[in-house]
């Protein structure tokens, strides 16, 4: 009897509208309450100049985020993007030194990022090693390289015009360069993702790549082609972000490989492969931002917001497969009905 | 012999015995009794923690949150030690094996139970573990001056002239060895990383298996966490960082595969070993202790290169024996 009452109120929370149990519907309804929250402890929240201004924060790790959805999609995974982060950002402070102008600096970040991505996908792909193998080395030997060079040193100096990325505005809206930049590179990579046999291709690959390689499609290729871009996107941010903080130290973007796969997983991003879609990265991005802005208010120190972060990531992992649990076994007792 | 010879934790030996050489070559101080001992107390930690990395990867798992447990643990026992002086050593020691353990469980939990991948799960728990360091301390450290004489010492003294740290890990060393080697559980983790389902179909508890490697993972990270703090006679928020990774290229340079299956505890002690010298080498020949980061970047990558293209030999050579 107690059972069957059990089974009956499972089955009400099923018959919710289809819409409810989308997790970009659930995260969606998570983040307004963040800002609900947010604006009622803090009267500093709702307020178009700090908005604007804190998406200064987390712009950098967002457009890494963006090809790191095709990385996770193909079951693999990159912990090398702070890694990358940290040797762009070394060169192109190498470069200002020796008198290289703003766009000599952007095409030295861009390049530098893409041929690290290259080497990473090169491995992989290559000798087919698992990812996250590979990634755990060159994350240390990237970020290595930018200790050797610097040691305790820092390069500090940019061209004037270079600031601009990192801290510019559009015309005088008060919207930033940054913002901007990423909703046009989102809506680029979401095209892709969606609208695209490239696209198509990748979901194939990561739920099942035997049989995506039997059926023509080029595996290794696309893989090594991800991995490239996601270098050259840790080369764009690390552009913006050197613009932005205006100096090179070699712990630059320390620990955000972290907080760049947490977005991506919270967005609905199945680490196992094959399952995941653009907008529920867009709001875990925002998600992320205006929680640990809020916190920011009220003075949450960063070691305790990491706390906050990792519970999160766990949860946004078990909740799915928790809802998809509860699905099953209500079929299930309809089934045997 | 010839077996011996194909071996690869030969191979490594050979070329930690060349690398011994060629810096002893450079400096005169490199080759003697005392240095050699150092060295060994330096890499004793590593040694221990990568011996439970050693246990997760094998099962096809990973644990990036050993550093931040290290380093929980650690700060854990020391404000115990600092605020509560009367506490025997060897309470104390049991104490941190038990936060590890606890450390562990919730790792292998979240694992076998809520079957959320390793690296994720990890991922998160290292930055929570290490959040609840700052939490603990309130971002102060504990020095060595607030730390009473036989907690510091415990590491430090010795016994017939090895030091007391080196003993802890010779014993967990030889330890893990038979559990590993002789008993059935230990023969268990193997088969569960070599073929998950196979081992299902024979009766093995997976879920147990891949609850207890981190559980047991942890025991080891705890009591590393202690001897971490008591050696270096100071915990803080960042003891141990990027420790992980050191724990990690141990496994992958001794061998170890990283998608499970296989890995000795002979192979991880002596990639631990090459790391080691590796570092006190670069000091000795005066280069800036800076590049230890890039260089075992580099040594990781190269090793599992190394470690896939062995592996595809053997692969074919078994194949082209059974076609005989």
């Amino acid at each position: 009897m107690d059972k069957d009452e059990a089974l009956t109120k499972k089955n009400r929370l099923m018959r919710l509208p289809n819409i409810l149990m989308k997790w970009e519907v659930i995260l969606f309804l998570i983040f307004l309450i963040v800002i609900i929250v947010n604006s009622y402890i803090s009267p500093y929240f709702l307020d178009y100049i700090n908005i604007m201004n804190t998406t200064f924060n987390f712009m950098e790790k967002a457009i890494v985020a963006l090809p790191m959805i095709f990385v996770i999609i193909c079951g693999d995974i990159d912990i090398s993007v702070a890694g990358i982060i940290a040797l762009c950002s070394l060169f192109m402070g190498m470069a200002s030194a020796s008198g290289v102008d703003t766009l000599g600096l952007i095409a030295i970040g861009l390049g530098t990022g893409l041929a690290a991505g290259f080497l990473n996908g090169f491995i992989i792909t290559k000798f087919g090693i698992p990812a996250i193998a590979v990634t755990i080395g060159s994350m240390s030997l990237f970020r290595g390289i930018s200790y050797a060079f610097l040691g305790d040193k820092a390069f500090t100096k940019y061209p004037e015009s270079f600031a601009f990325f990192g801290q510019g505005y559009i015309g005088y809206t008060m919207i930033p360069f940054e913002l901007v930049l990423f909703l046009v590179l989102a809506v680029i990579f979401g095209l892709i993702l969606h609208r695209t046999t490239f696209g198509r291709k990748v979901f194939a690959i990561g739920n099942n790549p035997t049989a995506a390689n039997f059926s023509g499609i080029l595996v290794n290729r696309i893989r090594h082609i991800i991995f490239a871009v996601t270098g050259l996107m840790s080369g764009l941010a690390s552009i913006l972000l050197t613009s932005r903080i205006g100096s090179t130290r070699p712990n630059i973007a320390n620990g955000w490989e972290l907080e760049i796969i947490t977005t991506v997983l919270l967005g609905g991003v199945a680490i196992t492969g094959g399952k995941g879609n653009i907008f529920g990265v867009i709001i875990g991005i925002f998600l992320i931002g205006f929680l640990k802005f809020g916190m920011g208010l009220i003075n949450v120190p960063g070691k305790v917001m990491n706390i906050a972060i990792g519970f999160l990531l766990i949860v946004a992992i078990m909740l799915p497969e928790y809802i998809n649990k509860l699905r099953s076994e209500v079929l299930l007792a309809k089934q045997k009905k | 012999m010839l077996d011996l010879l194909k071996k690869r934790e030969f191979t490594l030996l050979g070329i930690i015995i060349l690398l011994l050489i060629a810096v002893s070559l450079r400096s005169p101080y490199f080759l003697n009794i005392e240095n050699l001992n150092d060295i060994l107390n330096d890499t004793a930690i590593l040694m221990m923690v990568a011996i439970g990395q050693l246990m997760v990867i094998v099962t096809g798992g990973i644990d990036l949150s050993v550093a931040s447990g290290t380093a929980l643990t650690g700060m854990s026992v020391a404000l115990l030690n600092q605020h509560f002086p009367g506490i025997p050593i060897l309470i104390i020691i049991l104490i941190s094996i038990a936060i590890g353990f606890l450390l562990g469980s919730f790792n292998g939990i979240l694992v076998s139970k809520a079957n959320i991948p390793p690296i994720i799960t990890t991922l998160g728990t290292m930055s929570i573990y290490r959040g609840f360091v700052f939490v603990l301390s309130g971002g102060k450290w504990v020095s060595a001056h607030e730390m009473t004489d036989s907690f510091r010492e415990l590491p430090r003294g010795t016994v017939f002239g090895i030091s007391n740290l080196l003993l802890i890990a010779l014993l967990t060393v030889i330890i893990f060895s038979v559990f590993l080697q002789l008993t059935r559980t230990g023969r268990e983790i193997y088969g569960v990383g070599g073929n998950k389902l196979a081992s299902l179909y024979v009766g093995i508890n997976v879920k147990k298996i891949s609850y207890l490697v981190f559980a047991l993972c942890g025991c080891i990270v705890g009591l590393a966490g202690f001897l971490w703090v008591a050696r270096y006679a100071s915990a803080q928020n960042e003891t141990a960082v990027g420790f992980e990774l050191q724990t990690i290229a141990a496994c992958v340079i001794g061998g170890v595969s990283i998608v499970g299956g296989s890995g000795t505890i002979l192979g991880v002690i002596l990639g631990a070993l090459f790391l080691g010298i590796v570092n006190n080498a670069l000091t000795l020949v005066n280069i800036s202790p800076f590049y230890q980061m890039a260089i075992q970047g580099f040594v990781i990558i190269a090793a599992i290169i190394v470690n896939t293209l062995v592996e595809k030999r053997n692969q074919l050579m078994m194949l082209r024996r059974r076609s005989l």
